[in-house]
């Protein structure tokens, strides 16, 4: 029946065109939710062209797995704004599942004739699957807190780790010459299942948003070397695209923390963890009550407000978002500059702010913002702490000398709320801290917004 | 064999070009909702997992099958619902263009 399979390949054409579409219409908030129903159509011709294919002669437990992911994938759509970056890193894993599961049959059934090229792309398959597959459910068990947040590192931990992953790779190799030896494919399966939970044993929450980016990377990269072993080129596209999109992230990520691109791809996070602890001394802070805040905010022209994870943890952006609307009310002209590594996930606080009806023309990126800083009266920064650090500008003994900061020391007035004078992420102190413009809210996130909502006059309640 | 997978890698290779292009245009606003959808359009793997489980060539192939088209669905459904959640969020407070 060469005619349908015809209709299936150029079925599939009209879906990878499609999912080309859906990525270009994500380049701009209006046309995005256009590049979200171009991805559904071209899913629906692509699910429904395969369900034709004339291999199929039981179309039993396909409904079944149909029906169970549908109602597994529901309550994964509809979970809070705030649970994101644990979801995808949730699918992620799942995405890994499903091209691990099918590598793994395609082997059982070719085996022991498998020719050496296949067993290769099939190694690969394998192997970036299984990785992803332990390796984001590390990260959403770390995200969700099931799991230490705090990063576990020891001594040489990346010499083991890397002689985890050369196992596997080794053995792959001689697979590819002796496919026969097939006793020796659960190994290419189980030790990548290893080194996936390895890989995330050091990484804590502030390197979160490279290591999903990066595991995302994976995740696609494994899809489309499934693509190579079911010759699907609709998969090859879609894997390359997905990794495409995750590799680019990535090195986003990596660039905004300061690591190195080599850094990245070996996974080598987490290291620098102690640097700096120690050197810390006390030295005086002004501080000030939401009363002196409101005063000064309502003075103000203009305003950019600095939100980080700390926002996010206090659950804070609904009351960030009255003072918006207090402020804006009196004139006053209020923007939000967020760093590409602020959050759990490249994004995440854009999504957060979103949520809570700021307008997304109000939410600017590191570039655009940093410009505006020697012209914006007071900047408030609501739980980001390395990010504003001007050590990474005027330091060379920092440890993040170099790492691209939002300048918001250049503002006349600096407002930082914070639980204390702990460190932040990188463990190192941060000087803005003890500048003369700089005042210290020292309070909850979210308490001290509203108190100083209260002030202005402007809450909803 | 290898004039196939040489084709196939052609595919890779210009996909893994245009997905640069397209990608390095979205703004750092989308990054989360972009990071949901490619995972939704990456679930297209469920096509190999529907062939797998369909054609019952062993028990362990339609079991593991079906087990990937679980996993893969789930993604595609909730990837798809989410990124629209996200992207109905997103509000100009300049009126839109029609």
């Amino acid at each position: 029946m060469p005619s349908t399979n015809t209709v299936i390949e150029i079925i599939y054409l009209v879906a990878a065109a499609l999912f080309i579409l859906s990525l270009k219409w994500m380049s701009s908030p209006t046309t995005a939710r256009h590049g979200v129903w171009a991805g559904e159509v071209g899913m629906l011709l692509a699910v429904g062209g395969t369900l034709l294919h004339h291999g199929i002669v039981d179309y039993r437990w396909i409904a079944i797995g149909l029906v169970l992911g549908t109602i597994i994938g529901v309550p994964l759509g509809m979970v809070h704004m705030t649970a994101v970056p644990q979801r995808t890193a949730l699918s992620h894993a799942f995405g890994a599942l499903c091209v691990t599961l099918v590598g793994t049959s395609e082997f059982c059934l070719r085996a022991p004739n498998v020719p050496r090229l296949m067993m290769a792309v099939l190694s690969m398959e394998v192997i970036l699957g299984s990785l992803t597959f332990t390796g984001s459910l590390m990260a959403a068990g770390k995200l969700e807190e099931f799991l230490p947040q705090r990063p576990i590192t020891y001594k040489g931990q990346n010499v083991v780790n890397l002689s985890v992953l050369a196992v596997a790779i080794g053995v792959a190799a001689y697979l590819v010459v002796h496919p026969e030896r097939t006793g020796l494919f659960p190994v290419i399966l189980g030790v990548p299942l290893l080194f996936g939970v390895l890989m995330i044993v050091p990484i804590g929450g502030a390197d979160m948003p490279t290591v999903i980016s990066l595991l995302n990377s994976y995740a696609g990269l494994s899809a489309a070397a499934m693509g190579f072993v079911l010759d699907s080129k609709l998969l090859i596209i879609a894997g390359a695209l997905d990794g495409a999109s995750g590799f680019i992230l990535s090195v986003n990520m990596s660039k905004a923390m300061n690591r190195s691109f080599s850094n990245v791809l070996f996974g080598a996070f987490g290291q620098e963890q102690a640097a700096g602890v120690g050197m810390r001394e006390a030295r005086p802070v002004r501080s000030a009550t939401p009363e002196e805040a409101a005063a000064i905010l309502a003075a103000a022209n203009k305003v950019v407000i600095v939100p980080g994870y700390g926002m996010a943890v206090a659950q804070a952006q609904h009351k960030v978002r009255e003072l918006f609307d207090a402020l804006t009310k009196r004139g006053v002209d209020v923007k939000f500059g967020i760093h590409p590594v602020a959050g759990r996930m490249p994004g995440h606080m854009n999504v957060l702010l979103a949520e809570a009806d700021i307008p997304y023309d109000k939410l600017l990126d590191m570039e655009e913002i940093n410009g505006e800083f020697p012209q914006t009266d007071v900047a408030l920064v609501i739980g980001a702490n390395d990010v504003t650090n001007p050590a990474a500008r005027t330091d060379p003994s920092s440890p993040i000398f170099g790492m691209p900061i939002l300048d918001v020391d250049k503002a006349r007035t600096v407002m930082v709320i914070k639980r204390g004078m702990s460190a932040g992420f990188a463990g190192i102190d941060n000087p803005l801290f003890y500048l003369d413009k700089t005042l210290m809210l020292f309070g909850d996130a979210k308490g001290f917004v509203g108190d100083i909502v209260r002030e202005l006059g402007g809450g909803h309640g | 064999m290898s004039g196939d997978l040489l084709t196939s890698l052609y595919v890779f290779m210009l996909a893994a070009f245009i997905g640069f292009e397209v990608i390095r245009r979205v703004s750092p606003l989308l990054h989360t909702p972009l990071m949901s959808l490619t995972n939704a359009l990456d679930a297209i793997a469920v096509v190999g997992a529907i062939i797998l489980a369909g054609e019952h060539k062993s028990t362990l192939a339609t079991i593991l099958g079906t087990v990937a088209i679980v996993a893969a669905t789930s993604n595609v459904v909730g990837g798809f619902l989410i990124t629209d959640r996200m992207l109905k969020m997103f509000k100009s407070s300049r009126p839109q263009k029609p």
